[in-house]
């Protein structure tokens, strides 16, 4: 049986998860997740101005807190925290294991997902590069291009893990390969055995979100759920046979039930007899999820066939700029008051003669999220807060709008401020471009570097 | 009588698309909900949110549907104006639905 614990989520997760699951309990593996759809675009930037950086710092952060442990106890640790540059986040953890003085630290780096050089002969050899969600050609964003990495799968980290890295550093993989790559070396399954490879990726996709199986964000019943300020990370004990227990450590909080683990099934989920990886392709429809105990449920059931011919990439385009402020209205009439600073604003807006690609007016406290779905109540609400929001191609014209939002003092009365403090600065956007590239192009290389 | 007392739900973004998992509190509620819970209801009952269309997976092993619902996020997650930019709280938007039983 192989425990493998998940630590963090997204770049941004709890930096005390990580900890509380080296030290909560036993665990082999510690798999951690840094890494959105476009945070290479960020990384990519950082790199370019210092060719050192590009990585997820908060992860070596982590590691000089924990890798003395980590060794001591033979905790491995799988992270894509390597961004667009795996070798730079590899040397700063053997910068960490030479200033505190731990021996024994062998980073596995897993790189060849970004292929943002590879573009061009993509190209001429006739890739097409289209949207994989709307199907539109390639030369609408060819030249915005920010970042470009496609999804590795489990086994050049099964394969560093082989070679005896005891920390695996990886650039753009799937999130269930952090777990599946641990698998597969431990019980030697072969990249054939497609109803294991199936088990251990619906494994990882269970812990993947971290917190999301063991109580956090639970749709559910979050009124019952105890102790949310420590809720547990999860931990899967996984058997040979691919079937797993989640689970999570003693006296943290949260729970582990049926429902907390099918919520997590079913999050982000497609097609459920076509769950996509590039090690295999998984179906969720015959799982069985069982109650084995307290907070411990059993999975079992995963089918598997042979993966596509294709490898998802994921790129990042730059996409023009946005700008958003929120003003605070109080009763008397404070949807009458935030509607008629809304038809002020847009007056002036199209007095100014802005060209925009949309602007938006939410009424936050009215409607704003569920919108007609769920209409709000007649009744008078005590306060709204008035969030207009715009995107344009170009920075003027998000600032010439953002000078807009102070004068609305002047429009109804009850203007009680800006809710997100001063002027609004225009932010850059990040457009989110998938694609597909056939398998053969990228070609996964590991390196194991050696500590002291 | 509401999906909200025989379901609970849990939502995600993919792109454009929403996904809404739907999950019957009790298995024994699951046909009720294959019943009642069509994709075309389900579009019905976010006319004017999801603009694209509404398709539905069953997973009875789960006691579960899985709903993808396409150009319902104002352009996508990273790039939406939406408050709600990922469809987080799409989930229990649909478990206001209206239910015969």
């Amino acid at each position: 049986m192989v425990r493998i614990a998940n630590g963090q989520a997204f770049w941004g997760d709890s930096p005390s998860a990580p900890i509380a699951q080296v030290r909560g309990g036993e665990i082999d593996y510690l798999t951690l997740d840094y890494l959105a759809e476009i945070t290479m675009s960020v990384l990519r930037k950082q790199h370019e101005r210092d060719p050192s950086a590009g990585y997820a710092r908060d992860f070596v952060e982590l590691m000089s807190e924990i890798m003395r442990e980590c060794i001591q106890k033979d905790i491995k640790v799988i992270a894509n925290a390597g961004g667009v540059n795996p070798e730079g986040c590899a040397q700063a953890l053997l910068d960490v294991a030479v200033s505190q003085g731990i021996s024994g630290l062998r980073v596995g780096v897993v790189t060849g997902d970004n292929i943002v050089g590879k573009l061009d002969d993509l190209i001429h050899q006739g890739v097409s590069l289209q949207n994989l969600d709307t199907g539109q050609p390639f030369e609408k964003v060819s030249d915005r291009i920010a970042s470009a990495n496609a999804y590795l799968g489990a086994e050049p980290i099964a394969r560093a893990l082989a070679e005896g890295a005891n920390v695996v550093v990886t650039g753009r993989c799937t999130d269930p390969g952090l777990v599946l790559g641990p698998l597969v070396h431990e019980f030697g399954w072969r990249w054939d055995d497609w109803d294991l490879l199936a088990a251990g990726t619906v494994a990882g996709h269970t812990i993947e979100c971290g917190a999301q199986a063991t109580g956090g964000n639970f749709q559910g019943g979050w009124r019952t759920m105890r102790d949310l300020a420590h809720v547990g990370y999860p931990v899967i004990e996984v058997s040979a046979d691919g079937s797993f227990v989640v689970t999570k450590h003693p006296g943290t909080g949260g729970a582990v039930t049926t429902a907390t683990v099918t919520e997590q099934l079913l999050y982000e989920l497609g097609n459920p007899t076509t769950y996509l990886s590039p090690d295999v392709t998984a179906d969720f429809t015959g799982l069985q999820v069982r109650e084995v105990g307290e907070d411990r449920v059993e999975v079992t059931g995963a089918q598997g066939r042979p993966p596509t011919d294709s490898l998802k990439v994921s790129m990042a385009y730059s996409d023009g700029f946005q700008g958003s402020a929120m003003i605070t209205y109080a009763w008397p009439d404070a949807v009458a008051k935030a509607k008629l600073a809304d038809e002020i604003l847009r007056t002036r807006i199209d007095d100014l003669g802005l060209s925009f690609r949309e602007m938006r007016t939410d009424l936050v406290g009215y409607g704003s999220v569920h919108g007609r779905v769920i209409p709000p109540e007649a009744s008078e609400t005590s306060e709204v807060v008035l969030r207009v929001s715009i995107w344009a191609d170009d920075q003027r014209t998000v600032s010439r709008f953002a000078a807009e939002i102070a004068p609305l003092v002047m429009g109804p009365a009850g203007f009680t401020g800006l809710l997100a403090g001063g002027r609004i600065r225009p932010s850059l956007v990040m457009a989110y471009w998938p694609t597909l590239i056939p398998k053969t192009v990228v070609d996964p290389q590991v390196i194991v570097r050696d500590g002291v | 009588m509401r999906l909200i007392d025989i379901a609970h739900a849990k939502s995600g973004d993919k792109g454009d698309s929403v996904n809404i998992g739907l999950i019957a509190r009790d298995r024994s509620n699951y046909p009720l909900m294959v019943r009642e819970v069509t994709a075309e209801r389900v579009a019905q009952h976010f006319e004017g949110v999801c603009l694209g269309t509404v398709e539905r997976y069953e997973l009875p092993n789960l006691g579960a549907l899985n709903f993808i619902l396409t150009a319902a996020l104002g352009g996508g997650g990273t790039t939406s104006l939406r408050v709600d930019a990922q469809g987080k709280a799409m989930g229990e938007a649909l478990l206001f639905m209206e239910i015969g039983v």
